[in-house]
This record gives C-alpha cells, sequence and structure tokens, in this order.
C-alpha cells in the first residue's frame, strides 16, 4: 500500500542539505537566507524560525491590546514617528489605566509633545499602532478628548466666550432640541468651565489682550468644553503665577476624581506631586522610567 | 443638519473676524484700484477698444486681488494653531471647506460690487449684449476663483512660502474658467456672439473642481 504524506519543506531542506552539502552550492545561494528575504512565502509554508513572525506578533498584539485596552485609556505599542530622518519617538510602548494622572517629564525634545499629538490624533504614527479610550481609531473618540496645546489655540481677535461659543459649536455639546435650549445650554457651558478656571466670563476683551497666564487658562477652558474623558495638557502651567499654578492644580485633582484620565506634560512637576497616579520619564523619544513617586528621578 | 450648522457658525466666524480685522479686504481694494487706474492711464482705451479688452481686464484684476484673500483665509487659521482646535474635535472636515469657500466668495463678491463701477467709470464700458448675463457670469467666475482657490492655499498651508506655492498650484488650473470668464464677459460687452457656450462651460467647471476639492479637502486637512 502506497502512503502519501503532504510535503515538509523543512525535512526536504535538511535531506537536500545532506546530499548535496552547502560549500557545493553556487555562491549566491550559500548567502541566501529565504527567512529573511521572503518571510511572506515562509509563514504560509508554516516553517518558523527562531525569530517572531511578523504576521503572528501583530495578531498577538492586537488580541493583547484588546484585552487590556478594556480598562485602559491609552495603550501604546512600539509607537515610532518619525520627521524626515529625525524620529522625535523610538519605540514608545506602554498601558495608562483609566481615571489616572499621568505627568510626562522630560528634556526639549525628549518626544512629550510628540506623543500628546499622537494621542489627540493630530500626528500620524510612523510605525506602532495605538488604542485611545478603546478605539484604534482616534477620530471616533475625538469628541470625548480635550487638547491643551503649548499656543493658546484661540482666535486672538475674539472674546473668550466668543472663542467658546465657536467650538461648543464644533463639538455639539448641547442636544439639539429646539433652537432657543440649545443655544441656552451651550452659553451655560461656556459660563461653567470659564468660571471653573476662574475667568470671569462676561470679560469682552479679545483673548489678543489677555495676559499670558489669562490665555493659558482660557485655552484650559476650551480643553475642558466637551467635558472629555481624556484630556491632554501641554504645558499648562508654563507662564502662569504660582497662586494660579497652584489652583489649575487643584481643578486637575477635580478632574481626576471625577474619573478623567489626564496626561500632562510640564516642566514644574512638583505642583503634581501629590495629585498625580504616576510620573512617566521620557528621554530621547523613549518612555525611560515609569514610577509612582515624583523624587525617584529618571536613572 | 450638523454639517449645514458648523458651515454657519465657522463662515460667520470668518466674516466677523474680517470684519475686525479687514486685512484681506483693504489689500484687495487697493490692489484692484492701482490696476484699474494703471491700466487706464497706460492703455488710454476708445470705448470699442474698451469693450474687447475690459474682459480680461476685469478678471485679471479680480484673480490677482483674490490671491490676497486666499492667502489670508488659512493665515489666520495657523495664528495660534487653532486649526488643531478643529482637527482634534468631532467635526467633519468638508464644513470647514465650505465656510472658507463661502467666505472667500463673499469677499471678492463685495469686491467685484465695489470695482465694477469703477471700471465702469474708467473704461467708458456699455454692454451691447444682454447685460444680465453678466450676473451668473460673476458668480460663477467667482466660484470658480475661489473654491480651488481655497483648496490649494490649504495644500500650501504647510510650504515655506505659501504666498508663491499659491498662485503656482492655482493659476495653471484656472485657465479653462479665466478663458471662459474673459471670453463671456467680452461676448455680452461686445454683443458680437452668445455667452451661452461660456457659461455652459464655467457650470461644468465649477461642479467638476467643487466636487473634486471636496473629496480631497478631508486628505489635505488631515495632512502634517
Amino acid at each position: 500500500m502506497i502512503s502519501w504524506e503532504p510535503p515538509q519543506p523543512q525535512k526536504m531542506a535538511s535531506e537536500l542539505k545532506r546530499v548535496v552539502p552547502r560549500s557545493k552550492w553556487p555562491h549566491f545561494l550559500q548567502n541566501l537566507d529565504i527567512r529573511r528575504s521572503f518571510p511572506k512565502t515562509y509563514s504560509i509554508l508554516g516553517i518558523h524560525s527562531g525569530k517572531p513572525n511578523p504576521a503572528q506578533s501583530a495578531i498577538k498584539n492586537v488580541r493583547s491590546m484588546a484585552e487590556t485596552q478594556s480598562n485602559c485609556a491609552v495603550v501604546a505599542n512600539g509607537l515610532i514617528k518619525q520627521f524626515g530622518r529625525f524620529a522625535a519617538l523610538r519605540g514608545v510602548s506602554g498601558e495608562f489605566a483609566a481615571g489616572g494622572l499621568y505627568v510626562i517629564l522630560g528634556d526639549n525634545g525628549a518626544g512629550k509633545t510628540t506623543l500628546l499629538r499622537i494621542i489627540a490624533g493630530l500626528s500620524h504614527l510612523t510605525r506602532g499602532n495605538i488604542s485611545v479610550l478603546g478605539n484604534r481609531n482616534i477620530r471616533e473618540v475625538r469628541g470625548h478628548i480635550g487638547y491643551m496645546a503649548h499656543p493658546s489655540l484661540l482666535y486672538d481677535e475674539m472674546g473668550g466666550m466668543e472663542n467658546l461659543r465657536y467650538f461648543a459649536g464644533l463639538y455639539e455639546i448641547a442636544p439639539r432640541t429646539s433652537k432657543g435650549d440649545s443655544a441656552k445650554l451651550t452659553e451655560e457651558r461656556c459660563r461653567e468651565v470659564i468660571t471653573a478656571v476662574k475667568l470671569d466670563p462676561d470679560l469682552e476683551r479679545p483673548v489678543g489682550q489677555y495676559s499670558q497666564g489669562m490665555r493659558q487658562r482660557m485655552s484650559l477652558a476650551r480643553a475642558l468644553l466637551n467635558d472629555p474623558r481624556l484630556l491632554l495638557l501641554d504645558e499648562p502651567f508654563s507662564n502662569v503665577d504660582a497662586r494660579s499654578a497652584k489652583e489649575m492644580a487643584g481643578l486637575l485633582a477635580e478632574l481626576r476624581d471625577k474619573e478623567k484620565t489626564l496626561f500632562v506634560v510640564t516642566h514644574q512637576p512638583a505642583l503634581l506631586e501629590s495629585l498625580a497616579d504616576e510620573f512617566v520619564w521620557m528621554e530621547a523619544g523613549k518612555i525611560v522610567k515609569r514610577s509612582p513617586a515624583l523624587h525617584t528621578g529618571p536613572q | 443638519m450638523r454639517l449645514f450648522a458648523i458651515t454657519r457658525a465657522t463662515l460667520a466666524k470668518d466674516v466677523r473676524l474680517e470684519w475686525r480685522s479687514k486685512d484681506a479686504i483693504n489689500a484687495m481694494l487697493f490692489f484692484s484700484l492701482l490696476v484699474v487706474v494703471i491700466f487706464s492711464f497706460a492703455f488710454d482705451p476708445t470705448a470699442e477698444e474698451s469693450r474687447r479688452i475690459a474682459g480680461g481686464l476685469i478678471w485679471v484684476a479680480f484673480l490677482f486681488a483674490a490671491i490676497v484673500a486666499l492667502n489670508q483665509t488659512w493665515a489666520r487659521e495657523l495664528r495660534n494653531q487653532v486649526l488643531d482646535a478643529y482637527r482634534v474635535s468631532p467635526a467633519p472636515a468638508n464644513p470647514l471647506f465650505l465656510a472658507k469657500a463661502f467666505g472667500n466668495f463673499v469677499f471678492v463678491s463685495v469686491l467685484e460690487a465695489l470695482m465694477t463701477p469703477l471700471f465702469i467709470i474708467f473704461y467708458k464700458l456699455r454692454a451691447l449684449g444682454n447685460a444680465w448675463e453678466l450676473l451668473p457670469i460673476a458668480v460663477l467666475g467667482t466660484w470658480a476663483l475661489v473654491v480651488n482657490g481655497t483648496f490649494f492655499a490649504a495644500i500650501s498651508l504647510r510650504t515655506r512660502s505659501r504666498e508663491i506655492m499659491l498662485p503656482l498650484l492655482l493659476f495653471p488650473l484656472s485657465i479653462p474658467a479665466l478663458l471662459a470668464m474673459v471670453n463671456s464677459t467680452t461676448a455680452v460687452l461686445t454683443g458680437e456672439e452668445s455667452a451661452r457656450f461660456w457659461i455652459a462651460l464655467l457650470v461644468a467647471y465649477d461642479v467638476v473642481f467643487t466636487t473634486v476639492c471636496l473629496l480631497l479637502f478631508e486628505t489635505v486637512l488631515e495632512a502634517e
């Protein structure tokens, strides 16, 4: 009786090697490593080297992300961001639980702002993947993200309330029940966030005439407008006087207590020392340390 | 419904900002005024000659003046990186484009309304054809200029020399529209031929380019 076995490439290759030793192969074949040159073909044939198969690792990554992202606000996996030949992020990975206050520290050029912009969906990744609020398509969760950048993201020629009214329209924060109700709800929400950052909602001056500190606070008010689940703040305390900075830190603590997730990039971590859940140190595009305490330092 | 509301809010905001700063409208007015005066001194045409060259002069003046408004459109969004505030919001991209295009349409139309009487006086113009046809020509021609202009101004937004880049991108693509605008205007002014073919060409141009711009704008907005 003739028995037929499916071809086993690995066995065939070793048999071939036994009959014709590699030293007798043509020169170009001696240097050929099929596993490296044709990884997809190799994977289809079911032959695996000791190295991880990229396709299988990707599936494994997605699975592990799906398992963890349910209680994580942000899950980052090998984030690489290049601007031309300069790599701003060189493989940032990490899971950040929902409801935490994370303080991101590092020197200028460490990649802190780039990381925030990627989480906000403003920058595109060169490689890697990221899940924000349980969704890998950040566009779908934009309504739940608040972003405060270095610049104010406000129109200088318009007043504070005018600015917020416009941005409230983009977020559609008031349900469209009737025109009057919607306008009233928008107005109330704008006043609420301006008051929360300790500014006067009736101030009619254009934002361009505000002091730097006032502009920072108005910028925070804009970021809070949509009552975000994830708040990304880039240098919120810069150019703000000590008392106002403390008040802002208090406001961030209140938000954390309301189960919001906060990422704060700052060079003044002492302000958040007692409030932060974790300090994240970045260096040359990588997360080099994560610690619940500030004084442990980056090394 | 949401698209309409965001378009309206963004348009109202842009008109309000322009009303306060008058950055674009002042520059456009002075530029067009200079063109009218300089050309009238340079050529000193007869009424018959005026009818033949006025179509070209008017539209070239408006095209160059519109560039000023088009450059301002997005420059305003770059100050304080306000465009990022729009991009980080869940608002779709197209209302922003439509609002900017409508805004530019309003600014350039205001310019045309103010400058046309001056053209008529300086060049002693009188239409020998159907004068009412100048209205659809003005509307369709202005839209042709601003819809492409708004789109290419957004493309050149992140380039280093965007003031130069915009005309370089816009002018070659505007040639069919410009040809239609000039020929139709001349046809109406001289009354020698019908302007219908050129008007139909303008309609087709507007429909095609508005559709293409709307389809591609999200990609342009999300680009880094």
